[in-house]
């Protein structure tokens, strides 16, 4: 582009009319518009913003009720036989465990510790996966080969085993747990920034930074690292159910957040053995569990529909795409199907 | 004859993974005291005198280095030693639990693959409809769900309330084969679900997505110009250039299930190699836990060399170099 070339757009945005004019959107603002048009990712970003809020205020919640996270309350919470006691039951919203502690209090406290182990590992997987993705990708040759071998064993790995090997030998707590997730976890965004590296480094930008002086690090995150946030965000996501479910296994199998602090998956598996006789004591937790991955899944997958410009297109080719093109065709008076819906 | 040194290459690589593995997890474990390990193994209220017995009849009084080489001379024999608490040889431990463990992953992985494949291809060729919307929201359920949770739910709705009405064919625990191809099924069927449904999410997302890609291309267009049945040229020349991916994700997925399979072992109370390694870990067995985790470790070996055989026939410009 030559300097009068840049002259004449600079005069020509200066030019231009003030508000109401042609205005220039960012990538991000396209895509924060097409998300904004999803109702399943605003429905999920107010579920996960709801849940984010509960965690935040449970002590509130707690002395509002006057009832601690693990607090027992042997005579109101347990009925005589020494069972929990269902929801509604002595001021316990949503019943009570096996001791006679009040659920919804543990559940809420709950969310604060699975969400922030989700959050938390998820972050570190990001940091760990992306650094060494685009070392990688970006340098090849033998830093390639081992770091990707290095990766494939990670990713290969049935991780449970080795998570319940350490838990074994360290005594759990929050730290082992956070991790073994996020040793397990960045893996695979290190294979997707590795590939995605790999086919941007010989994009001709590249080139262009390279003959202007810049050095390897200076490329890989401020020239390559802006063009993956993308897939990164989607990814990481999509990391934080699947982080939340993880925490919550190795609770279950005995080697998560050590007692008494709760969390989803402490409690999901203190209720193993009183399923028959207090359902409240499933069907909660797994409810707030099951709503909240559900919710990072689905807004995940909005965020990919919404990076993914050819989500247009795929749109437009469906029954109310093919209506509308019909509708405008026909005040055209021109064919209502598309060059490619009369070649295939 | 490039076929060979494919195999022989990864092979090879595979073993020294097995090595860093197997080694990995015999320091992890010896970061633990021995005192501690023997006390568990001897039980409460076992003397001093009786936990050096142990010691020594174990051998960890021996220097870590020489223990770490008796541990690969004996594993290069393919011997994994005995079992600390039971004297039962490894081998014949793990050749007793492969069964239930090999039941609940083929039939596990047969049924996810048809989920997940049947749901995808479904999806794709109906794209945006409302079957496509229902699918994409009941996978993600499914992903959404930890197969503990999933497991417990399936006991308290399906086979708590089958078995009330007396309606006995689906259990909990296991029937090998021997027993007859339906008390097996009947005893498989709820762990297979549960594996099922966990994985299927990320395979109907998979092929949905790939198959949409491969419709697009201009290889499609001769086969449906040559006159082809649509569900031929979907099957026939869409799928098997769509499952690439698939197939490659089926790679990555493997070490993922066999941590589903403890998961679901332990909700289903099924005695396999994962229920025992948990029960080694809890107790310090090391031989068993060493078995275990090469044992896992082989298989997603093996395993990912028949993926990337299955690469080279699915997509002849593949090559195996």
């Amino acid at each position: 582009m030559s300097v009068s070339e840049l002259e004449f757009q600079a005069h020509a945005a200066e030019s231009a009319p003030a508000g109401g004019g042609i205005e220039g959107r960012s990538q991000w603002q396209l895509t924060w518009r097409r998300l904004l048009h999803d109702k399943v990712a605003i429905a999920s970003m107010v579920v996960i913003a709801v849940m984010v809020l509960l965690a935040i205020t449970a002590p509130v919640f707690a002395s509002l009720y006057h009832h601690g996270p693990d607090q027992a309350f042997t005579n109101t919470g347990t009925t005589s036989t020494g069972a929990p006691v269902g929801p509604g039951t002595h001021g316990f919203l949503l019943g009570t465990d096996y001791i006679g502690r009040d659920l919804f209090i543990r559940i809420l406290y709950g969310a604060r510790i699975s969400l922030f182990v989700g959050i938390v590992t998820t972050a570190i997987a990001a940091v760990a996966g992306v650094g060494i993705g685009l070392i990688a990708g970006y340098f090849g040759g033998w830093v390639d080969t081992v770091l990707a071998r290095f990766i494939d064993t990670v990713l290969a790995f049935p991780y449970i085993v080795l998570a319940l090997a350490l838990a074994a030998v360290f005594s759990p707590s929050l730290t082992i747990v956070i991790g073994v997730i996020s040793f397990f976890s960045w893996a695979g965004i290190s294979r997707i920034v590795r590939g995605q590296t790999l086919s941007l480094k010989e994009k001709e930008y590249i080139e262009a930074a390279r003959s202007l002086g810049a050095g390897p690090w200076r490329i890989m995150f401020i020239d390559i690292l802006p063009n993956l946030m993308g897939p990164v965000l989607v990814l990481a996501t999509l990391y934080i159910p699947t982080a939340v479910i993880f925490e919550a296994t190795l609770s279950f199998l005995g080697i998560g957040v050590p007692e008494p602090t709760a969390s989803w998956g402490s409690i999901l598996s203190e209720a193993q053995n009183y399923y028959t006789v207090a359902w409240w004591y499933v069907v909660f937790p797994s409810a707030a569990l099951l709503i909240t991955t559900l919710a990072f899944n689905l807004l995940g997958d909005g965020i990919r529909d919404a990076l993914d410009p050819r989500t247009e297109r795929i749109f437009a080719a469906g029954k109310r795409g093919r209506r509308r093109r019909r509708r405008l065709a026909a005040r055209q008076g021109t064919s209502p199907l598309t060059p490619a819906e009369l070649g295939e | 004859m490039g076929m060979v040194r494919f195999l022989v290459r990864r092979i090879l690589t595979g073993i020294v993974v097995l090595w860093i593995v197997s080694t990995g997890t015999f320091l992890l474990f010896f970061t633990r005291p021995v005192a501690v390990v023997a006390r568990e193994l001897a039980g409460r209220g076992a003397t001093p005198q009786v936990i050096t017995e142990i010691i020594r009849n174990l051998g960890l009084n021996q220097p870590l280095r020489v223990q770490y080489w008796q541990f690969l001379d004996r594993t290069a024999h393919l011997n994994l030693g005995t079992s600390y608490l039971t004297g039962v040889p490894v081998k014949t431990s793990l050749a007793q639990d492969l069964p239930i463990t090999a039941s609940v992953v083929v039939g596990g992985t047969v049924l996810w693959l048809i989920v997940g494949l049947g749901v995808g291809v479904l999806s794709a060729t109906r794209a945006r409809s409302l079957f496509d919307r229902v699918a994409t929201v009941g996978v993600l359920a499914g992903l959404s769900m930890p197969a503990f949770v999933l497991g417990e739910l399936l006991i308290i709705g399906v086979f708590l309330p089958l078995n009330e009405h007396g309606i006995s064919w689906i259990q909990t625990g296991y029937a090998g084969l021997s027993t007859g191809v339906v008390p097996w099924v009947g005893h498989m069927i709820l762990p297979w679900i549960t594996l099922a449904t966990i994985q299927a999410a990320v395979y109907t997302r998979l092929s949905r997505g790939s198959l949409l890609d491969t419709m697009g291309e201009d290889f499609i267009r001769t086969a449906r110009s040559k006159g082809l049945s649509e569900r031929r040229v979907i099957l026939r020349h869409g799928l098997r250039a769509a499952l690439t991916p698939v197939v490659s994700q089926l790679g990555v997925d493997i070490g993922a299930l066999l941590g589903g399979v403890i998961v679901v072992e332990q909700v289903f109370g099924l005695p396999g190699l994962g229920f025992e390694s948990l029960q080694a870990i809890d107790t310090g067995n090391l031989p068993v836990i060493i078995g275990f985790v090469l044992v896992a470790s082989a298989f997603v070996v093996v395993a990912n060399i028949v993926v990337d055989m299955a690469y080279a026939l699915l997509d002849p410009r593949v090559r195996i170099m």
